[in-house]
């Protein structure tokens, strides 16, 4: 489908934008790896501190490139799929939101106005730019669903009576139904919570409330990255490999769990936490193992598709068909495949360390260890972050109208990453079982010989986690030549938005999971009766008294240092 | 639906289940519990260690985390104590794990978390914040000394 005007200038730059972001917290990251193991011994370098740059690391990594690319492969594939143009007016707005919001978030991390990492837990305190630029950026993410694709799909739908719900929209609607409902709690605790506590409306708040609230939606969060790599993994995948999606019922079974499943699992995050019963957090644990289930359905989905299309390349045996698949090819689109086969293997590992966090009393061993930190640098920094790092190349290539260049280290790159986040959640995991804490700046204290917190058991880990994180930083540079190049590239055709789309194996029409009411409905009803209590608990029993607000630098409430005007920062 | 993927569904809740099954059992057979909501203990002011039966070697200690350190920052207790832990927090949030012991928990300012212990081997179990609570995070540290 062919698209120029501004409409394109939105693509185009909701993808080019977060990616020159990206650039900084990939590099930060690498920044932390180092101070973390202690071959750079300060905690702040390069003007940067080393929890200043952990919150931008975290806030662009995960929450502004994510959105953002979520938000263009949305748009496009709604646009692709239904054939119907976007309305350029709704589309002005949203990017206006997004990126203004954006700016505002980083002027106050950049600054060092707010370093509180991207969880912001209270009564630790940002700048309100931080908080304002936030949900900016989550309105303005939500304006295309209401106000352009359901109004194209109703369209659609008028003159398609007949017409089945077609896959890739169905999984855009549940990823966004699912984004609106956990963008209502998290907006409560930044718009009662944090935002009139950082203005000074209000004297306290009640941080386990805050907590509860963020958690609501921190969790649903990662399905919100993880349902578009589905949909990638469901429409263009088996087309790459040459064959056919295996079940597309079983897809929509998959994503259909998820809107049902993903939502009332905060608890899980929430295990070592008093003020919260323990039966609850085990309800919450419950269905942490149920909303695994769509997920191992689609392992078995998309390992039948990538059989099925290795058969039709010539593949042949109970296992040796795995040989057959293009894992090197650069002809055509084929150069993508790298990049979910890569994203799967990590992701992998991401399931299997996800589900020992989800498991209540195990989650002892683990909680605020490095464990969580290898298992999400495999999850949501393995598939999601390969995947949408490979349909940003294919994306920005098809609407610039140019081959994509260097496809050699665009095919190499995916697999550096790989090879070195393997490395490093392997390090980290192991360090977890000796007590190696997450965000800390361990080379100024735990892993330096000199000092009288020296932890030895964790120093060989700490710089093996800092070597996997170097190796995937190379994959990430041959990204950035191959993304740098086919953005500079001269066109050569026609701007398309176009994605490879496959057709499906198994595809008898099931009426009920083309229609999202029934489990939208199954879905609010447990979502209520999972928090109400919970939510009734860390407003009342849990909690007997609201805390003032702090900032990093001091131990005592920001009040008293605003008073005291001769208040020194110590370091 | 074919078969091959009916059975995949089945064996992979068979496997779920049979996962969280082993998560009860050990939570009501074996008592490898989480923290609960507390009701009836106020959070303290400061942190002390309260000798509740010496010759039964039970220990109660009120842990009180606050940037950047734990009072009290050194804890002796005897080889098999067995200690009620509670923690809180004075002003943001904080965290710790003991480490070799099942012991994990959020300090939250209002709020009391509570463990129970055994420290039957002697020596050094090292306690380090494992949750960010402002610039000198990195060097919130305190020690249990099992004698």
């Amino acid at each position: 489908m062919s698209i120029r005007g501004g409409l394109r200038f939105i693509l185009l730059s909701e993808i080019v934008f977060p990616f020159v972001l990206l650039i900084l917290g990939v590099t930060l990251g690498l920044l932390q790896v180092l101070q973390r193991a202690g071959i750079i011994k300060s905690t702040s370098y390069l003007g940067i501190e080393y929890y200043q740059g952990l919150t931008l690391h975290g806030t662009i990594n995960a929450i502004v490139f994510t959105t953002f690319i979520i938000v263009a492969f949305s748009n496009a594939m709604v646009m692709f799929s239904l054939k119907r143009s976007l309305k350029p007016g709704v589309q002005w707005v949203s990017w206006l939101l997004m990126v203004g919001g954006t700016l505002m978030a980083a002027y106050a991390m950049l600054t060092g106005k707010a370093n509180v990492l991207y969880t912001f837990y209270p009564p630790l305190i940002a700048h309100w730019t931080f908080y304002v630029g936030v949900v900016l950026l989550v309105v303005g993410s939500l304006v295309p669903f209401f106000f352009d694709w359901i109004p194209n799909y109703i369209a659609w739908r008028r003159e398609n009576p007949t017409g089945r719900f077609p896959l890739p929209v169905l999984g855009v609607f549940v990823t966004f139904i699912l984004w609106f409902i956990i963008v209502i709690p998290v907006s409560i605790e930044i718009l009662f919570q944090l935002l009139p506590l950082s203005l000074g409306w209000v004297e306290e708040i009640n941080p386990l409330l805050a907590r509860t609230l963020f958690w609501f939606f921190g969790h649903p969060l990662v399905y919100f990255w993880l349902l578009p790599a589905y949909i990638m993994l469901y429409s263009i995948l088996p087309k790459l490999v040459g064959g056919k999606l295996y079940s597309d019922p079983a897809a929509r079974l998959a994503l259909l769990l998820f809107l049902v499943f993903s939502v009332p699992v905060g608890l899980h995050h929430q295990y070592t936490e008093g003020g919260l019963s323990a039966g609850w957090k085990l309800w919450h644990a419950f269905l942490t193992f149920m909303v695994a289930l769509p997920s191992f359905i689609t392992a078995f989905t998309v390992a039948a598709s990538l059989e099925h299309g290795a058969r039709q390349r010539g593949g042949k045996g109970l296992f040796a068909w795995w040989a057959k698949l293009p894992y090197f090819s650069r002809e055509g689109d084929q150069w993508l495949f790298s990049y979910f086969i890569a994203g799967l293997l990590l992701f992998l590992f991401g399931g299997i360390t996800g589900i020992v966090n989800a498991s209540y009393n195990l989650n002892l061993a683990v909680h605020n260890t490095s464990w969580v930190v290898g298992h999400f640098h495999t999850t949501v920094g393995g598939l999601v972050t390969l995947a949408f790092l490979g349909i940003s190349l294919y994306m920005m290539a098809k609407l610039r109208g140019v081959e994509v260049k260097a496809k050699g280290l665009a095919v190499a790159a995916p697999y550096l990453w790989l090879i070195g986040m393997m490395v490093f959640e392997v390090a980290m995991s192991v360090a977890a079982f000796y007590g190696f804490p997450r965000r800390t700046a361990a080379g100024a204290s735990y892993i330096d010989p000199a000092s009288p917190l020296y932890h030895p058991e964790w120093y060989f880990w700490a710089h093996l986690s800092a070597g996997g994180g170097a190796i995937a930083v190379l994959g990430f540079v041959a990204y950035l030549v191959s993304f740098l190049g086919t953005l500079f590239a001269r066109p050569v055709r026609e701007p398309v938005v176009e994605f490879p789309m496959a057709e499906a194996l198994h595809d008898e029409p099931v009426p009920l999971l083309s229609n999202l009411r029934p489990w939208l409905t199954v879905s609010i009803l447990l979502i209520a009766f999972s928090y109400t209590y919970p939510i009734y608990e860390s407003m009342t029993k849990g909690i007997t008294a609201k805390s003032p607000a702090y900032n990093d630098r001091l131990p005592v409430p920001l009040k008293q240092t605003q008073t005291e005007a001769s208040a020194e920062i110590p370091r | 639906m074919d078969r091959f993927e009916k059975n995949a569904i089945v064996l992979a809740l068979a496997l779920l289940f049979f996962f969280f099954g082993l998560v009860v059992y050990a939570a009501k057979a074996l008592q490898i519990e989480v923290p609960t909501c507390l009701t009836g203990v106020n959070p303290f002011q400061e942190g002390r260690v309260i000798v509740l039966d010496e010759g039964a070697k039970r220990y109660q200690v009120n842990l009180l985390a606050r940037m950047w350190n734990f009072e009290p920052y050194e804890i002796r207790l005897p080889a098999g104590a067995k200690v009620d832990l509670y923690l809180t927090s004075r002003d943001v949030v904080h965290g710790l794990r003991i480490n070799y012991t099942n012991v994990n928990l959020m300090a939250i300012p209002g709020t009391v978390s509570y463990a129970r212990v055994r420290f039957d081997k002697p020596g050094v179990y090292s306690i380090v914040c494992h949750e960010y609570c402002g610039i000198n995070h990195h060097l919130m540290a305190g020690k249990i000394i099992v004698e």
